[in-house]
């Protein structure tokens, strides 16, 4: 049992980040009714970013902020500079496509994958790139009797406190509201006087922004990047926002936490090898009986 | 003109068909009888395209049955009651709209022709033949709805009035034997409003049957032998036009009670 | 300029002139050219037929597969694994490789073939990444885990082998040739018309008396059979196969190569295929920058032609061919047998 519960404190971490992933795309979904397959890439690039800062400006930094400080403004650089880029992709790559239908924004976004994809290739190089070892301090807690990292707990705290925000911005602000209805019709919203711009602005920032930071947790976390490690996690956290409802954010919250926590005990119990065919089964399943996720509504279609 | 003994073409039984807690239609039952124009008439919100969509197979009742000439089609799907003689029109119209007025058509015969996979690839003798023929009447319908000039044109690029008449030739092109309009007229000005009466009336001609949802009374009045009314989900009355015209029950669904109590 | 060759290009003796000069240019061109020239031209033409393969689904029928791969790899499987373990004749898995891969299809997409635009998408990558994943980890030890399946026979026509850089030059293109054919036959048909159909409005399609389910299955199995021939010719190329070969980004490719080409048209897809498959090697010299560029051009072009470099005309041409059985010359507006 003590086993199993453990497995599950691993299985939320992951889960944790496809749940922050699978925000950005969700957003981006309900909205422009666009995956953007780009979004994967976006956390690569925040991954990279805080790599960067970590370690050819570690020394400095940590002399004056101390080593949180340090991580928290790594993360801080990533989620800007990243979102710099989710809104330069925004106008450049999608922007002028919105009018032409779904299928050349499919390709678009594709485009955009493989731009920031071999971008990131061209600036650090196509092998893979480690995370300064030790960052924080790997101290084995216990907590109610199990185990766990002071690193995990503070990722499974972060993500946490990082999801609530959002919730609450998307539940209970005017803005929020304002964003919900655009992805529930977007020409009567539009007539009530909302700023489709700002909308899409507001998702291109915080999308790619919560992908950066995640970026960066998950580099903390496994220490080994990839430029082309976003398009996995990029598919699962699609995965994820499919399995709690494409469009609903609190539902891609708890398909990323549930995905990570089935994926880790598939893994654990069924075979590791076979894990990642798990997660698509579990996307082709949710998908034939259940299309709308686990809090989606059901839709019919108007004759 | 509508005698009792004539036969029917069409027959719901007691059709209910429920979306999650609303009634949309509640045991409607009603007769179609054979060379008929049948108008189906209602307040908005009557149910009438909900019996359309339950009679062409796109909604399934949860409860009643469906006898089309004598056998139930209740549970058949769409393409097959199109195959047993049922062909209809859409309220928004829904043409290919990426496809020639003539393909549009040609598409219509669909379920009147037979080649396959392997006759096409291979273009056999008798897919050529078919192929053909395809073409032929194809061409004939659109000179029929009077769009002969516009063959070659994509359906989407055409005036509306236009895309309307396309539809009701496309749904003539599979030979029906009812044809289910639903609300032709709706969108096209006066002078396309007669021009589509003349149509219907000459479609008698052709041994076809018409059921029809109409909203224009002049439509209603012009062209019915027989008129069904609805009202949420149930059928209120029906009979010639005129009775039903001067029925009190009909009047008070259209204009509300209140009114129909202040005539008193 | 452009509506000029346009219109050469429709009337039907500039058709068959600009025909007739592609058909010689490629007969000639490798005759012409070093084999890594041709093997250039043999991986385009690779590309053409699993492009056409692709535009069957997504091109014709509006399907949005992005697993297409998934069936090209089950083509190649097919044919490696057999031929190496059991000795069959490469060419003879031709056949079986279409076979299974379109069995595959019928098998994995029967249960999904109801779903709508991206859910249909994301069903497909999830299939695709199934087939390369599963590759991966080598199942029942057949298929060789990451490093693959080598040793794979050179196709045999019986008096000769194929085993030259020419030879397969001309048996891609030969087989590309005969797809082609049968295509645009089934574009003019009942069958494509019905495809079609289903493409532009699906309620409509099924309320004109077109089994929807069946003739989508078929679209996809087709395609699918199409995909597991490009394949067989593949593995016997290469004499290997392995996971990399099958991996998203190849799904990716074709998807790109129907929709700068333009959906549902066969010329568009020859070009889309020369695009992708000639891209890299025009910016070979630029090596690292190359996919950059790739991306950017796959942007640019969706942003200035979203319809595609050729998009099927519809009308005109058709209207040639349809009336070729009546004799009369017609006058405007005047019906056969009105």
């Amino acid at each position: 049992m003590q086993v199993v519960i453990e497995q599950i404190i691993n299985g939320l971490t992951i889960g944790s980040f496809y749940a922050l992933i699978a925000l950005g795309y969700s957003m981006v979904y309900g909205i422009l009714k666009l995956i953007n397959f780009a979004h994967g890439d976006f956390f690569t690039l925040g991954s990279y970013v805080g790599y960067t800062v970590l370690v050819f400006a570690s020394a400095a930094l940590t002399a004056y902020f101390g080593i949180w400080g340090m991580i928290a403004i790594a993360m801080l650089v990533a989620a800007i500079s990243v979102a710099l880029v989710g809104l330069i992709v925004e106008r450049m790559a999608y922007r002028p496509i919105y009018a032409s239908g779904r299928l050349p924004a499919v390709v678009s976004a594709l485009g955009a994958s493989i731009v920031i994809q071999n971008s990131i290739m061209i600036i650090w190089g196509p092998r893979y790139q480690a995370y300064p070892a030790a960052l924080i301090p790997n101290i084995p807690l216990q907590i109610l009797g199990f185990n766990i990292s002071l690193l995990q707990l503070l990722i499974l705290v972060m993500s946490f406190i990082l999801m609530l925000s959002l919730y609450y911005v998307i539940q209970k602000t005017t803005f929020g509201a304002a964003i919900r209805a655009t992805a529930l019709d977007r020409d009567t919203a539009a007539l009530m006087g909302i700023n489709f711009n700002k909308v899409i602005l507001f998702i291109f920032i915080l999308g790619p922004a919560l992908g950066a930071i995640t970026g960066v947790m998950v580099g903390m976390y496994y220490r080994q990047i990839s430029f082309t490690m976003g398009w996995n996690y990029g598919l699962k956290a699609f995965t994820a926002t499919i399995l709690g409802g494409i469009g609903n954010l609190p539902g891609a919250m708890l398909g990323g936490l549930i995905l990570g926590t089935l994926e880790m005990l598939g893994g654990a119990y069924i075979s590791s090898a076979w894990k990642d065919v798990f997660v698509f089964l579990i996307l082709i399943l949710v998908l034939i009986f259940r299309p709308t996720g686990i809090l989606g509504e059901k839709i019919a279609e108007k004759v | 003109m509508n005698s009792n003994d004539r036969y029917v073409v069409l027959e719901t039984c007691d059709i209910t068909k429920r979306f999650g807690g609303l009634t949309a239609v509640s045991s409607f039952s009603f007769q179609v009888k054979k060379g008929d124009i049948n108008s189906l008439i209602g307040p908005n919100g009557a149910g009438k395209t909900t019996v359309f969509n339950v009679i062409t197979g796109i909604y399934r009742p949860q409860e009643g049955q469906v006898i089309f000439n004598g056998s139930n089609i209740e549970g058949l799907k769409p393409h097959q009651i199109v195959a047993k003689g049922i062909a209809r029109t859409f309220q928004n119209i829904r043409l290919f709209p990426n496809m020639t007025c003539l393909e549009n058509i040609m598409a219509g015969q669909h379920c009147r022709a037979r080649s396959g996979l392997w006759s096409s690839v291979f273009r056999t003798k008798r897919q050529r033949a078919e192929e053909k023929q395809i073409h032929e009447v194809a061409e004939t319908r659109l000179k029929q709805v009077g769009l002969s000039r516009y063959s070659n044109e994509l359906a989407k690029n055409i005036a509306y009035g236009n895309q309307r008449m396309l539809e009701i030739g496309r749904a003539l092109a599979s030979n029906p034997h009812l044809l289910v309009l639903d609300e032709p007229s709706s969108g096209l000005n006066d002078a396309e409003t007669r021009d589509l009466i003349g149509f219907l009336k000459d479609l008698r001609h052709e041994d076809l049957t018409i059921l029809i949802i109409e909203h224009d009374m002049n439509v209603v009045m012009g062209i019915s032998d027989w008129v069904t009314v609805m009202d949420e989900g149930a059928k209120i009355a029906e009979g010639p036009p005129e009775t039903v015209y001067n029925n009190p029950q009909v009047i008070e669904a259209y204009l509300g009670k209140e009114e129909y109590e202040d005539d008193f | 300029m452009n509506d000029e060759i346009k219109n050469r290009l429709n009337t039907l003796g500039g058709r068959r002139f600009w025909l007739s000069l592609v058909l010689i240019g490629f007969a000639v061109y490798p005759f012409l050219m070093s084999d890594y020239f041709i093997d250039v031209a043999f991986f385009f033409g690779i590309y053409a037929l699993l492009g056409l393969s692709l535009n069957v689904v997504l091109g014709e029928v509006g399907l949005f597969d992005l697993g297409h791969a998934g069936f090209y790899a089950i083509g190649a499987y097919t044919t490696a694994i057999l031929n190496t373990t059991l000795g069959i004749p490469v060419l003879m898995l031709l056949p079986l490789s279409a076979f299974t891969a379109g069995f595959f299809a019928y098998l994995v997409c029967s249960p999904i073939i109801h779903l709508k635009g991206d859910y249909f998408l994301l069903v497909t990558i999830g299939m695709g990444e199934i087939v390369r994943l599963a590759l991966l980890n080598n199942p029942f030890g057949i298929t060789g885990g990451p490093n693959g399946v080598f040793g794979i026979d050179y196709p045999s026509l019986g008096f000769m082998d194929i085993d030259t850089s020419l030879k397969f030059y001309f048996f891609i293109w030969i087989v590309v040739g005969l797809c082609i054919l049968g295509l645009m036959s089934l574009q003019h048909s009942r069958v494509g018309r019905a495809w079609n159909c289903i493409r532009e409005d699906e309620i409509a399609a099924e309320a004109n008396g077109i089994d929807v389910r069946s003739f989508k299955l078929l679209a996809f199995v087709i395609g699918a059979a199409l995909a597991g021939v490009a394949g067989n010719i593949y593995a016997s190329k290469l004499m290997i196969v392995s996971p990399e070969s099958f991996s998203f980004m190849e799904s990716c490719m074709m998807f790109s190569i129907v929709l700068i080409g333009g959906m549902g048209s066969v010329p568009g897809v020859l070009i889309g295929a020369a695009a992708i498959s000639l891209f890299p090697e025009i910016f070979r010299p630029m090596a690292q920058y190359r996919m950059l560029f790739f991306g950017a051009a796959m942007i640019l072009m969706m942003i200035f032609r979203p319809g595609g470099i050729w998009p099927r005309k519809r009308g005109a041409i058709q209207k040639g061919q349809a009336l070729k059985g009546i004799k009369k010359p017609l006058l405007p507006g005047e019906l056969p047998g009105a």
